[in-house]
């Protein structure tokens, strides 16, 4: 019981993770339909650029986070006028290559300036934000992450809720020439959508950074299970990315525990085959609403 | 140049993807404060007019390589849907166009792009005033709503983003012939209480010639016909085309009207 | 005799046949000749060993690259997974030889048809998936791929790999480069020819039908399901045909190769090398195994400087990065690939000195 307990937290806490990275992604989707294969060079860019602040040029960690998260904001800012703008109204096959592309060249980046070895930030995490249930702890890593996650969802919901360019953001992702229409700056949400999305990755990135330690290939790999994650929960939902990073993480920690942990990184994508064959809109996607 | 005129026309040329020619040299004028009707049947160039007036025909790859559309005394041809929507010319687009997974509110707050700086309370008044029926729609989504509900969403969008100059695409289509006439009597309405200058275009003449002030009749690509309302529903081309009466006020036999119709298009 | 034909200046084909054929002119035929002879009767025997290793690498990149056009480029079904296809070939090829005991010219051509059957497996999706999300399946196909290849260890001997034995035909021991390389491009022509015809038949037609609308092709009687799935096996035979072409060309392998790295780098072919172009999956491969090779000096010499040598530089991060950015900037810039350079070079030649 205890070990299920166990495994049902860390399940929990990295499947919170999967979907704070997944929520990048799909709001990349939402707004420009790109699927982005270059997200898991996103976290680990965020993840990367969090290390050289705290590591190497020993900023405050709080100040670090603020740099970072703007860093990853102008990065997806940039990425998207340089590479993608070009590209709209392409084939989607452009599209798609075209991120793959994007993601060989900042893996090599990585690769090249930080080389394929585990690294590992300081520790800064106050001790006392472990929680302890009886004999069950939960880190202060995942209480922090949960924290976070929780706090960022909260924040992308009133914001695409309530505010004015979040009204913006999905009226494009709806009906892109009506917004044309009313005078939406389409061009300006797409890099909005980049920007804030990866701003998000870079934040799980840093969050997966301390969970796992930081390796490139471990932090793109993840950035491939951000498919599984959003097919599961629908491609276009930001609650079922949620919800569908917690199932897959919990599916992980539960094969990896019982059953055997060389399963673990293969579930996802045999759980993504049946989804697809069955529910191609996953759990929450949007079903498309017809009327003539 | 005549000063009452917000828009002008002047011999303009629209062609899409580089070679099929849609408009061969459309002039028309819009005077301030002006209802004007476009009329014309399928494949005229209505809606190509209006899109190259508010700039969406670039993303359908269509571009205007003649003449110039000159509107309040600049020069607006070729330029984005953004530059333009900011100028004050706003588009509503046929077929509706709802955002179906917005709810009606969130419509019309869209409408607010053009000017998001500004406080949009008094503005969702002024639309909810103009279409009641939206009051108690307001946050249900737009894709459940019916096509009368739809056309007042979108048309209320619109006035959000304060047009001094609005382009509707066929507001009748599809809709019951009450509903019809209660979209008229507001689209004179907002003429009249905003001083909204309107391009109308329609398939149904017969409402159209109603609260327009001045018409035009389109063809293949041309301006075939203009003149006032009450000119324009005397003619007896107009009469047998678009307000199916012909001159002696019964039916003709079909094969008259074919005839006819051939001489027409050679016009 | 008839006149020769020599390339117009436009389009001037009188009837279907013309547009149809193989070769557009006597010229491109005599040319596809001599370079033939140039191939087998001089390159082989001027050529380094390590050029030809080179060569031979990329002549078995040609197949499989040519087998993914079949389905990305001429039939538009998006596979991430043509890396792992060309690790089951090279699978079944080594299993065969080894387990089952069969000669080389019949376990490279049964890996192909085993390749296909798990091809048209995973090609199983396609029939109610379409674009981002059939990429998708793909994708999943190639992980799930990849962990039964280190994990079924009874069968592939998991992270230890198998050794073949040496690849005998005719009673001719292929031990050296040379030899191999009348093997692979012979196999290589074979392939070309037979993949330019099968364009020409009602099954390319259908692909491409497919490709352009599928819905219209549909209208059209084409049943798209099978015909999908005909895609997904032929592009997989080929994968599977080359991937066993490799395995007993490098004797011993392992699952260390048959990563998602290696199924971008066969999209990566077909995309700079050109979509839906014949031609344009050999100068895909060529450009891609080119592109490695000088990777590889480059890196070398770089090492040496040693200045660098702190940065933990390998040849790794320097191809990861080169090839994201060659993807990147033929999708930005040509994307229509090497094929249309060439054919805008040869244009020129041709209309030259008048452009119009």
């Amino acid at each position: 019981m205890e070990f299920f307990i166990q495994l049902l937290i860390n399940g929990l806490s990295v499947g919170l993770l999967y979907g704070l990275s997944a929520l990048g992604f799909v709001m990349i989707f939402k707004s420009s339909s790109v699927l982005n294969f270059a997200h898991g060079e996103l976290l680990a860019m965020g993840a990367f650029l969090f290390l050289v602040l705290v590591s190497w040029a020993k900023v405050p960690v709080f100040i670090a986070f603020v740099i970072t998260l703007a860093g990853c904001f102008l990065l997806g800012f940039v990425v998207e006028r340089i590479f993608l703008r070009p590209l709209i109204g392409e084939s989607l096959i452009f599209v798609i290559m075209l991120t793959v592309g994007l993601a060989s060249m900042f893996k090599g980046l990585l690769l090249f300036f930080f080389g394929g070895n585990l690294q590992t930030y300081p520790d800064f995490l106050p001790a006392a934000l472990a929680i302890r249930l009886g004999s069950i702890s939960v880190p202060p890593v995942y209480v922090a992450s949960s924290l976070m996650g929780g706090v960022f969802l909260v924040l992308f919901g009133l914001f695409f809720k309530y505010s004015s360019h979040g009204i913006y953001m999905r009226s494009v992702a709806d009906n892109q020439t009506a917004a044309l229409s009313l005078g939406v700056h389409v061009k300006k949400v797409f890099a909005l959508s980049w920007a804030i999305a990866a701003m998000v990755a870079g934040m799980s990135g840093i969050m997966l950074g301390i969970i796992n330690g930081i390796n490139v290939h471990q932090i793109s790999s993840i950035g491939l299970k951000v498919f599984p994650v959003v097919i599961l929960g629908g491609l276009d939902s930001i609650g079922g990315a949620i919800i569908g990073g917690i199932i897959i993480g919990l599916l992980e920690a539960f094969t990896s525990g019982y059953i055997s942990p060389s399963l673990r990184d293969v579930v996802p994508y045999i759980i993504l085959v049946f989804i697809l064959l069955i529910k191609p809109y996953g759990l929450f996607g949007l079903k498309e609403i017809e009327r003539v | 140049m005549n000063t009452g005129n917000l828009l002008e026309l002047n011999n303009i040329s629209v062609v899409y993807s580089d070679v099929i020619q849609v408009l061969k040299g459309v002039s028309l004028r819009v005077e301030k404060n002006r209802i004007v009707s476009l009329l014309g049947s399928n494949g005229a160039g209505k809606t190509t007019t209006l899109k190259a007036i508010s700039g969406l025909l670039k993303p359908e790859n269509g571009k205007v390589t003649d003449g110039s559309i000159v509107y309040d005394g600049v020069p607006v041809q070729n330029l984005s849907p953004e530059e333009i929507t900011r100028l004050g010319i706003i588009q509503v687009l046929e077929g509706r166009q709802p955002f179906k997974y917005l709810t009606i509110e969130e419509n019309l707050r869209v409408g607010t792009a053009t000017r998001w700086t500004k406080p949009y309370r008094k503005d969702l008044e002024m639309v909810y005033d103009y279409f009641p029926a939206l009051t108690k729609r307001r946050k249900s989504l737009a894709g459940y709503c019916s096509g009368g509900e739809l056309q007042m969403v979108v048309m209320g969008r619109a006035l959000m983003a304060h047009p001094k100059l609005l382009l509707l695409d066929e507001p009748s289509l599809g809709l019951a012939p009450l509903v019809v006439k209660e979209i008229f009597r507001i689209i004179r309405r907002i003429n009249e209480e905003q001083g909204t200058t309107i391009i109308l275009v329609e398939q149904n003449a017969n409402m159209a010639l109603q609260i327009a002030h001045y018409g035009y009749v389109m063809e293949n690509g041309k301006i075939v016909m203009e003149g006032g309302v009450e000119d324009l529903k005397e003619n007896p081309d107009v009469k047998e085309f678009y307000l199916g009466v012909s001159a002696g006020g019964a039916a003709r036999s079909y094969r008259d009207v074919k005839s006819y119709k051939r001489r027409k298009r050679w016009l | 005799m008839r006149r020769m034909h020599v390339h117009p200046c436009g389009n001037f084909k009188e009837n279907y046949a013309q547009e149809l054929t193989v070769f557009e002119t006597d010229f491109g035929r005599i040319a596809v000749f001599l370079g033939l002879i140039v191939l087998f009767g001089i390159v082989p025997f001027v050529s380094s060993p390590y050029l030809l290793y080179v060569m031979n690498t990329t002549g078995i990149a040609a197949i499989a690259a040519l087998g993914l056009n079949i389905l990305v480029g001429f039939t538009g079904q998006i596979s991430l997974g043509h890396g792992a296809f060309f690790g089951v070939g090279a699978y079944a090829g080594a299993i065969l030889a080894t387990a089952a005991g069969l000669p080389f010219w019949v376990a490279v051509p049964a890996a192909g048809f085993i390749t296909a059957f798990v091809g048209m497996i995973f090609g199983i999706p396609s029939g109610r998936l379409k674009g981002l999300y059939l990429t998708i399946a793909t994708l999943a196909g190639q992980f799930i791929i990849e962990y039964i290849l280190v994990h079924w260890e009874s069968l592939t001997k998991g992270t230890m790999g198998i050794t073949l034995p040496t690849a005998t035909i005719f009673g001719v021991a292929l031990d050296n480069d040379r030899r191999f390389f009348f093997v692979i491009f012979l196999c290589l022509a074979a392939i070309t020819l037979v993949t330019s015809n099968l364009m020409r038949t009602r099954y390319g037609r259908a692909f491409i039908a497919i490709r352009d609308n599928d819905r219209a092709a549909e209208g059209m009687g084409i049943p798209i399901f099978p015909y999908k799935l005909l895609s997904f096996a032929i592009s997989s035979f080929y994968a599977g045909f080359a991937g066993a072409l490799w395995a007993y060309y490098m004797v011993s392998i392992s699952s260390e190769p048959f990563t998602l790295g290696l199924s971008v780098e066969y999209i990566a072919m077909v995309i700079i090398g050109g979509l839906g172009s014949i031609p344009g999956s050999i100068f895909g491969a060529v450009f891609i195994t080119g592109l490695n090779e000088m990777l590889r000096f480059a890196t070398d010499a770089l090492m040496n400087l040693g200045a660098l040598a702190g940065f933990g530089l390998n040849s790794a991060s320097l191809r990861e990065f080169a090839f994201g950015l060659a993807i990147v900037l033929f999708i930005l810039f040509e994307p229509k690939g090497l094929a249309e350079l060439w054919r805008i070079v040869r244009s020129s030649f041709r209309l030259w000195p008048f452009s119009y």
